[in-house]
Protein backbone atom coordinates (compact mmCIF):
# COMPACT_ATOMS: atom_id res chain seq x y z
CA UNK A 1 0.00 0.00 0.00
CA UNK A 2 2.75 2.39 0.82
CA UNK A 3 4.83 1.90 -2.31
CA UNK A 4 1.71 1.87 -4.34
CA UNK A 5 0.71 5.82 -2.88
CA UNK A 6 4.44 6.72 -3.55
CA UNK A 7 4.47 5.47 -7.37
CA UNK A 8 0.86 7.02 -7.85
CA UNK A 9 1.93 10.62 -6.13
CA UNK A 10 5.09 10.63 -8.80
CA UNK A 11 2.86 9.42 -11.29
CA UNK A 12 0.51 12.52 -10.37
CA UNK A 13 3.27 14.98 -9.96
CA UNK A 14 4.91 14.09 -13.04
CA UNK A 15 1.66 14.01 -15.29
CA UNK A 16 0.92 17.42 -13.73
CA UNK A 17 4.42 19.18 -14.62
CA UNK A 18 3.35 18.10 -18.44
CA UNK A 19 0.28 18.88 -18.48
CA UNK A 20 1.26 22.88 -17.52
CA UNK A 21 4.40 22.51 -19.67
CA UNK A 22 2.75 21.17 -23.22
CA UNK A 23 1.88 24.20 -26.04
CA UNK A 24 -1.02 21.65 -27.59
CA UNK A 25 -4.14 21.65 -25.60
CA UNK A 26 -5.22 18.08 -26.54
CA UNK A 27 -1.53 16.77 -25.53
CA UNK A 28 -1.97 18.16 -22.43
CA UNK A 29 -5.14 16.82 -21.15
CA UNK A 30 -4.23 13.77 -22.06
CA UNK A 31 -1.16 14.19 -19.33
CA UNK A 32 -4.30 15.48 -17.25
CA UNK A 33 -6.12 12.47 -17.70
CA UNK A 34 -3.43 10.89 -16.59
CA UNK A 35 -2.76 12.97 -13.43
CA UNK A 36 -6.33 12.30 -12.56
CA UNK A 37 -6.05 8.59 -12.75
CA UNK A 38 -3.19 8.78 -10.21
CA UNK A 39 -4.88 10.50 -8.31
CA UNK A 40 -7.98 8.09 -8.39
CA UNK A 41 -5.18 5.68 -6.97
CA UNK A 42 -3.99 7.96 -4.48
CA UNK A 43 -7.92 8.12 -3.04
CA UNK A 44 -7.35 4.50 -3.25
CA UNK A 45 -4.93 4.00 -0.96
CA UNK A 46 -6.04 6.26 1.78
CA UNK A 47 -8.97 4.25 1.95
CA UNK A 48 -11.96 5.71 0.21
CA UNK A 49 -12.46 3.74 -3.02
CA UNK A 50 -15.85 5.32 -3.55
CA UNK A 51 -13.98 8.73 -4.56
CA UNK A 52 -11.84 7.18 -6.44
CA UNK A 53 -14.87 5.77 -8.69
CA UNK A 54 -16.17 9.18 -9.05
CA UNK A 55 -12.79 11.42 -9.53
CA UNK A 56 -12.66 8.99 -12.61
CA UNK A 57 -15.97 9.36 -13.99
CA UNK A 58 -16.55 12.73 -13.17
CA UNK A 59 -13.13 14.39 -12.89
CA UNK A 60 -11.57 12.30 -16.01
CA UNK A 61 -14.59 11.27 -17.77
CA UNK A 62 -17.07 14.54 -18.02
CA UNK A 63 -15.03 17.21 -17.29
CA UNK A 64 -11.69 16.38 -19.69
CA UNK A 65 -14.77 14.99 -22.21
CA UNK A 66 -16.10 18.53 -22.00
CA UNK A 67 -13.21 20.77 -22.61
CA UNK A 68 -12.03 18.54 -25.31
CA UNK A 69 -15.29 18.93 -27.24
CA UNK A 70 -15.45 22.60 -26.86
CA UNK A 71 -11.77 22.55 -28.12
CA UNK A 72 -12.71 20.96 -30.82
CA UNK A 73 -15.74 23.54 -31.26
CA UNK A 74 -12.91 26.11 -31.68
CA UNK A 75 -11.11 24.28 -34.61
CA UNK A 76 -7.44 25.48 -33.58
CA UNK A 77 -4.75 24.65 -35.73
CA UNK A 78 -0.75 24.58 -35.76
CA UNK A 79 -0.65 28.32 -35.84
CA UNK A 80 -2.04 28.24 -32.19
CA UNK A 81 0.31 25.83 -31.07
CA UNK A 82 3.32 28.00 -32.19
CA UNK A 83 1.35 31.35 -30.93
CA UNK A 84 1.39 29.42 -27.61
CA UNK A 85 4.89 28.29 -27.85
CA UNK A 86 5.60 32.44 -28.04
CA UNK A 87 3.85 33.43 -25.14
CA UNK A 88 5.95 30.82 -22.90
CA UNK A 89 9.46 31.97 -22.53
CA UNK A 90 11.24 31.34 -19.46
CA UNK A 91 10.87 35.38 -18.99
CA UNK A 92 7.26 34.98 -18.12
CA UNK A 93 7.21 31.49 -15.96
CA UNK A 94 10.06 31.71 -13.79
CA UNK A 95 9.50 34.61 -11.63
CA UNK A 96 5.53 32.75 -10.51
CA UNK A 97 7.59 29.78 -10.37
CA UNK A 98 10.20 30.71 -7.89
CA UNK A 99 7.67 32.70 -5.52
CA UNK A 100 5.13 29.30 -5.71
CA UNK A 101 8.22 26.91 -4.95
CA UNK A 102 8.68 29.25 -1.97
CA UNK A 103 5.63 28.97 -0.97
CA UNK A 104 5.19 24.86 -1.33
CA UNK A 105 8.40 24.76 1.01
CA UNK A 106 6.93 27.03 4.01
CA UNK A 107 4.08 24.34 2.93
CA UNK A 108 6.01 21.49 3.29
CA UNK A 109 8.35 22.58 6.25
CA UNK A 110 5.11 23.13 8.02
CA UNK A 111 3.56 19.53 7.25
CA UNK A 112 6.69 17.46 7.81
CA UNK A 113 7.86 19.59 11.25
CA UNK A 114 8.89 17.14 13.74
CA UNK A 115 6.24 16.61 16.19
CA UNK A 116 5.06 12.98 17.45
CA UNK A 117 1.83 11.46 16.24
CA UNK A 118 0.34 7.80 16.87
CA UNK A 119 0.69 5.12 14.21
CA UNK A 120 -2.44 3.94 13.53
CA UNK A 121 -4.16 1.15 11.05
CA UNK A 122 -5.41 2.06 8.01
CA UNK A 123 -9.38 2.15 8.25
CA UNK A 124 -11.30 2.82 5.05
CA UNK A 125 -14.61 4.68 4.88
CA UNK A 126 -16.89 3.04 2.57
CA UNK A 127 -19.66 4.63 0.92
CA UNK A 128 -22.24 3.94 2.96
CA UNK A 129 -21.16 5.52 6.12
CA UNK A 130 -20.78 8.82 3.18
CA UNK A 131 -24.17 7.92 1.97
CA UNK A 132 -25.77 8.14 5.37
CA UNK A 133 -23.84 11.82 6.65
CA UNK A 134 -24.96 12.92 2.85
CA UNK A 135 -28.22 12.40 3.38
CA UNK A 136 -28.58 12.98 7.10
CA UNK A 137 -26.51 15.98 8.57
CA UNK A 138 -25.35 17.62 4.60
CA UNK A 139 -29.19 17.40 3.50
CA UNK A 140 -29.10 21.65 3.07
CA UNK A 141 -25.62 21.17 1.16
CA UNK A 142 -27.05 18.32 -1.34
CA UNK A 143 -29.94 20.98 -1.88
CA UNK A 144 -27.57 23.60 -2.25
CA UNK A 145 -25.49 21.80 -4.70
CA UNK A 146 -28.72 20.80 -6.33
CA UNK A 147 -29.15 24.83 -7.29
CA UNK A 148 -25.64 25.12 -7.72
CA UNK A 149 -25.51 22.37 -11.23
CA UNK A 150 -28.88 24.23 -11.99
CA UNK A 151 -27.31 27.36 -12.05
CA UNK A 152 -24.62 26.12 -13.69
CA UNK A 153 -26.72 24.75 -16.28
CA UNK A 154 -28.93 27.95 -17.06
CA UNK A 155 -25.72 30.10 -17.12
CA UNK A 156 -24.21 28.02 -19.58
CA UNK A 157 -26.93 27.40 -21.59
CA UNK A 158 -27.50 31.79 -21.42
CA UNK A 159 -23.72 32.27 -22.24
CA UNK A 160 -23.06 29.85 -24.55
CA UNK A 161 -25.98 30.89 -27.05
CA UNK A 162 -25.45 32.56 -30.05
CA UNK A 163 -26.67 35.40 -31.99
CA UNK A 164 -29.29 33.90 -34.64
CA UNK A 165 -27.56 34.73 -37.75
CA UNK A 166 -29.66 37.08 -40.62
CA UNK A 167 -29.59 35.05 -43.41
CA UNK A 168 -29.88 37.91 -46.13
CA UNK A 169 -27.40 40.18 -47.08
CA UNK A 170 -29.69 43.02 -46.87
CA UNK A 171 -30.88 42.32 -43.12
CA UNK A 172 -27.11 42.16 -42.11
CA UNK A 173 -26.56 44.88 -39.16
CA UNK A 174 -23.79 47.08 -40.71
CA UNK A 175 -20.36 45.67 -38.65
CA UNK A 176 -21.63 46.66 -35.03
CA UNK A 177 -20.16 43.79 -33.25
CA UNK A 178 -16.75 43.53 -34.72
CA UNK A 179 -16.67 47.50 -34.49
CA UNK A 180 -16.72 47.27 -30.59
CA UNK A 181 -14.02 45.23 -30.65
CA UNK B 1 -1.18 3.75 8.05
CA UNK B 2 2.14 5.34 8.97
CA UNK B 3 2.16 8.97 9.96
CA UNK B 4 4.73 9.40 7.25
CA UNK B 5 2.05 8.38 4.34
CA UNK B 6 -0.42 10.51 5.86
CA UNK B 7 1.83 13.56 5.32
CA UNK B 8 3.48 12.47 2.05
CA UNK B 9 -0.07 12.51 0.56
CA UNK B 10 -1.02 16.11 2.46
CA UNK B 11 2.31 17.04 0.85
CA UNK B 12 1.07 16.01 -3.12
CA UNK B 13 -1.98 18.02 -2.67
CA UNK B 14 0.31 20.89 -1.51
CA UNK B 15 2.77 20.00 -4.73
CA UNK B 16 -0.54 19.43 -7.13
CA UNK B 17 -1.88 23.06 -6.02
CA UNK B 18 1.12 24.86 -6.38
CA UNK B 19 1.89 23.64 -9.89
CA UNK B 20 -2.02 24.20 -10.69
CA UNK B 21 -1.14 27.92 -9.10
CA UNK B 22 2.41 28.32 -11.31
CA UNK B 23 0.09 27.45 -14.59
CA UNK B 24 -2.65 29.99 -13.62
CA UNK B 25 -0.02 32.85 -13.52
CA UNK B 26 1.90 32.16 -16.26
CA UNK B 27 -0.14 30.81 -19.16
CA UNK B 28 -1.96 33.38 -21.53
CA UNK B 29 -4.05 30.65 -23.19
CA UNK B 30 -7.63 31.04 -21.29
CA UNK B 31 -8.51 27.31 -21.94
CA UNK B 32 -4.93 26.05 -19.86
CA UNK B 33 -5.93 28.61 -17.12
CA UNK B 34 -9.16 26.90 -16.40
CA UNK B 35 -7.35 23.56 -16.90
CA UNK B 36 -5.07 24.87 -14.56
CA UNK B 37 -8.33 25.75 -12.00
CA UNK B 38 -9.21 22.29 -12.46
CA UNK B 39 -5.77 20.82 -10.97
CA UNK B 40 -5.70 22.72 -7.66
CA UNK B 41 -9.55 22.07 -6.86
CA UNK B 42 -8.68 18.71 -7.42
CA UNK B 43 -5.79 19.31 -5.22
CA UNK B 44 -7.99 20.71 -2.55
CA UNK B 45 -9.81 17.53 -2.37
CA UNK B 46 -7.25 15.02 -2.10
CA UNK B 47 -6.16 17.15 1.00
CA UNK B 48 -9.90 17.06 2.29
CA UNK B 49 -9.25 13.37 1.43
CA UNK B 50 -6.54 12.92 3.27
CA UNK B 51 -8.27 14.53 6.15
CA UNK B 52 -10.72 12.64 6.24
CA UNK B 53 -9.22 9.47 5.74
CA UNK B 54 -6.95 10.56 8.84
CA UNK B 55 -9.91 10.95 11.40
CA UNK B 56 -11.87 8.06 9.93
CA UNK B 57 -14.71 10.58 9.38
CA UNK B 58 -17.20 10.60 6.29
CA UNK B 59 -16.75 14.45 6.28
CA UNK B 60 -13.84 14.76 4.06
CA UNK B 61 -15.29 12.73 1.42
CA UNK B 62 -18.74 14.58 1.46
CA UNK B 63 -16.82 17.85 1.18
CA UNK B 64 -15.05 16.32 -1.77
CA UNK B 65 -18.47 15.17 -3.33
CA UNK B 66 -19.08 19.00 -3.18
CA UNK B 67 -15.94 20.03 -4.47
CA UNK B 68 -16.61 18.12 -7.60
CA UNK B 69 -20.19 19.33 -8.06
CA UNK B 70 -18.56 22.38 -7.92
CA UNK B 71 -15.52 22.18 -10.33
CA UNK B 72 -18.48 20.81 -12.87
CA UNK B 73 -20.55 23.26 -12.67
CA UNK B 74 -17.76 25.76 -12.73
CA UNK B 75 -16.26 23.97 -16.10
CA UNK B 76 -19.64 24.39 -17.89
CA UNK B 77 -20.05 27.89 -17.38
CA UNK B 78 -16.17 28.64 -17.57
CA UNK B 79 -16.50 26.57 -21.28
CA UNK B 80 -19.58 28.78 -22.24
CA UNK B 81 -17.64 31.85 -21.60
CA UNK B 82 -14.63 30.64 -23.32
CA UNK B 83 -16.85 29.61 -26.63
CA UNK B 84 -17.92 33.46 -26.18
CA UNK B 85 -14.79 35.33 -26.03
CA UNK B 86 -13.55 33.42 -28.93
CA UNK B 87 -16.67 34.04 -31.04
CA UNK B 88 -16.00 37.73 -30.15
CA UNK B 89 -12.37 38.21 -30.35
CA UNK B 90 -11.25 35.42 -32.45
CA UNK B 91 -8.35 34.32 -30.48
CA UNK B 92 -7.75 32.56 -26.80
CA UNK B 93 -5.34 35.13 -25.38
CA UNK B 94 -7.00 36.15 -22.10
CA UNK B 95 -5.38 39.74 -22.23
CA UNK B 96 -6.84 40.74 -25.27
CA UNK B 97 -9.99 40.48 -23.27
CA UNK B 98 -8.98 43.39 -20.95
CA UNK B 99 -11.82 45.99 -21.81
CA UNK B 100 -15.02 45.74 -20.26
CA UNK B 101 -17.28 46.25 -23.05
CA UNK B 102 -18.64 43.74 -25.17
Amino acid sequence: MELTFYIAAAVATIATILTITRYNIIHALLYLVVSFLAVAVVFFTLGAPFMAALEIIIYAGAIVVLIIFVIMMLNLTHEDVDKEKAWLTPRVWVGPAILSLVLLAELAYIILAPDTQPTEALVAVDARVVGMSLYGPYMLGVQLCGILLMAGIVGAYHLGRQKKKVVHRFLQPKEGRSAAI
Amino acid sequence: MTPAHMEAALLLAGVLFMLGLISVLIRRNIIFMLISVEIMLNAAGLAFIVAGSKWVQPDGQVMFIFILTMAAAEVSVGLALILQIYHQLKTLDSDAANLMKG
